[in-house]
């Protein structure tokens, strides 16, 4: 567990977050400029706050009441930065080993060949960092920070500068890394696929600010909190894989609700994560027949959100759980929604993006 | 080489390459210290420091000499402190090896201190997150990286040293076997008639040994820039 109180001051701009990250992955979510990276170094110790105090694990790390200010080598704390970093000197194994030379030799040492074998970078061992793809960079550095046995992992927009079908790669390595290490992960992020996939907790900063945190499929679900537009508002649902169809596609359940979407890769009995963006959503007061759309959830209306312009965000509860819908107050009230209203929600099935599906944390 | 060297002009050879392995030596712990704070510290009066190292490289060598003689000759502050310790540089060789040091110094610092400043200093920090302290972080990371330019630096100064003249023959004159560089030995060939065969010969080992070590010198730099931007 790490506990963080801090408030730092820049010209144009402050700093003031007090939140907790427990076991798992922390999703540190908020838009550029909204001081996550500034959060993450005062935690490493790259940079010295103003005021404040982080512990970890009951350890305290630095407090400005007392004075004490622990170098970023004796806070045991693993970086992976958003460029990765590597010692372009060393080897990809000189590297991975890194921190092990300076780790405390009372502890018990990470497993290289586990970790070299979770990361997939067995084949990498002797290579140089200058001749690796992005993405095996960062699997490089992700692994380089395990291997330094560190207390937790702080993880600063590590797939920022991968292009769409790396930043797939990577994910997994995170999930094993939540599901599979017991090291709390502190991941920061503007990417609400990114949170939907890997966060256990959420916490939210608007500019410097932490306006809520707490589980994420209740953070991510509540459009008032969501930093980054109202594209990016979202439910998510909680799934079990039930099959796999001969024609190309998979069959969640989804709380008794039948969910289709293309194929994936998990296997019949798995639990999944689904992510339904808002605006994927619509609403019918019948249930809709002769649609193309396959997934049909029948629900009440639990809330109606009017918007800033023409559109109203519903919020039903379904069966599957949580279900938003982004519409126009026009359709609202030409549909005569009303709190408690029956209604059905109609999604693609494609809309379920493929890089929305993550394994169900633990 | 003997063979076609009198002893005299193969003692001149063999001093200068003396001369300048203990010069070289001796300035680069200093250099890489000044490149590095140069490079990376902000403190009162930086400046006046980067100035006064560079300060050899556009005094003329003779001013320069002269400063040395002033300052480590026998009746100097410092010549005569050491002359109590039982060290003496004036006109000896050690200190032929202390003015081609000094002519050197500003080469040396020079080319440190380029590879210094393209060591990304987030490497540093990755280095002491994963544990590193400070003085960890600069043996394992800063050093390696900066190494190719200090070999470089190394070479250019020694190259300087060998060629050294004006400083050298102020400071420690010109005595046979004991101050007579390369090119203080050039210069006594030259003032004595029939002297022009043996300063050619040497002209020619000056020559080569300044080409070899330039051309040394701007390979390793460019190994060290290509690596850096592979990372």
């Amino acid at each position: 567990m790490l506990s963080v109180q801090l408030s730092h001051s820049r010209p144009g701009f402050t700093l003031d977050v007090a939140f907790e990250a427990p076991q798992g992955i922390t999703v540190l979510f908020g838009r550029s400029g909204s001081g996550k990276t500034t959060v993450v170094n005062a935690v490493a110790g790259l940079l010295k706050p103003d005021a404040g105090r982080v512990a970890l694990n009951g350890r305290v790390l630095f407090d400005t009441k007392s004075g004490l200010w622990l170098p970023p080598n004796r806070r045991r704390i693993g970086y992976v930065f958003q460029e990765g970093r590597l010692f372009p000197h060393l080897t990809v194994r000189q590297n991975l080993l890194f921190g092990r030379w300076f780790a405390p030799k009372n502890t018990p040492r990470a497993d290289i060949d586990r970790i070299v074998e979770m990361l997939g970078i067995g084949h990498l061992l002797q290579r140089r960092p200058g001749g690796l793809s992005g993405g095996e960079k960062q699997r490089v550095a992700i692994g380089r920070a395990l291997l330094s046995s560190p207390e937790m992992i702080l993880a600063d927009e590590p797939l920022t500068a991968l292009d769409e079908a790396r930043k797939a790669e990577i994910l997994p390595y995170f999930e094993r890394l939540r599901d599979e290490t017991d090291i709390p992960v502190l991941y920061v992020s503007h990417s609400a696929a990114e949170v939907a996939q890997l966060a256990t907790t959420v916490v939210v900063l608007q500019d410097g600010k932490t306006v809520q945190q707490g589980p994420a499929a209740q953070i991510l679900s509540d459009p008032n909190v969501m930093p980054t537009g109202v594209r990016s508002v979202g439910a998510l649902l909680e799934t079990r894989v039930k099959a796999h169809h001969p024609d190309g596609l998979t069959e969640l359940d989804a709380g008794g609700i039948p969910l289709f979407l293309p194929k994936i890769a998990q296997a019949p009995g798995q639990m999944i994560r689904v992510r339904v963006a808002a605006h994927e959503v619509i609403l019918s007061r019948q249930r809709p027949e002769g649609l193309s759309a396959l997934n049909i959830l029948p629900g009440t209306v639990q809330q109606i959100r009017a918007g800033d312009g023409p559109g109203a965000m519903v919020s039903l509860k379904t069966p599957a759980g949580r279900i938003l819908a982004r519409i126009t107050q026009r359709s609202a009230r030409a549909l005569e929604l009303t709190e408690g209203a029956e209604c059905f929600a109609v999604v693609k099935s494609v809309a379920i993006a493929p890089s929305d599906i993550g394994g169900a944390s633990g | 080489m003997m063979d076609w060297l009198g002893p005299e002009e193969w003692n001149a050879v063999s001093l200068s390459l003396r001369v300048s392995f203990w010069a070289t030596l001796a300035a680069l712990p200093p250099a890489m210290l000044i490149a590095y704070a140069l490079a990376r510290w902000e403190f009162p009066g930086k400046q006046l420091l980067n100035g006064l190292v560079h300060l050899p490289l556009i005094l003329p060598p003779v001013v320069t000499g002269y400063l040395l003689l002033l300052t480590f000759g026998t009746q100097g502050p410092v010549g005569g402190l050491l002359q109590q310790m039982g060290i003496v540089l004036a006109f000896r060789w050690t200190g032929a090896a202390l003015a081609a040091g000094i002519m050197g110094f500003p080469l040396m610092v020079r080319a440190i201190r380029l590879s210094v400043e393209a060591v990304d200093p987030k490497l540093e920090q990755a280095a002491s997150t994963l544990g590193a302290s400070r003085v960890w972080v600069f043996v394992s990371v800063t050093l390696p990286l900066v190494f190719p330019g200090l070999i470089a630096g190394a070479i250019l100064a020694f190259a300087k040293a060998m060629g050294e003249f004006g400083a050298t023959i102020t400071f420690v004159s010109n005595i046979p076997g004991q101050t007579r560089t390369l090119p203080s030995a050039i210069y006594a060939f030259l003032q004595i008639p029939g002297g022009e065969a043996a300063a050619t010969r040497l002209v020619l080992i000056s020559v080569a040994l300044a080409m070899t070590a330039l051309l040394l010198s701007e390979a390793l730099a460019r190994r060290a820039a290509k690596r850096i931007r592979d990372a």
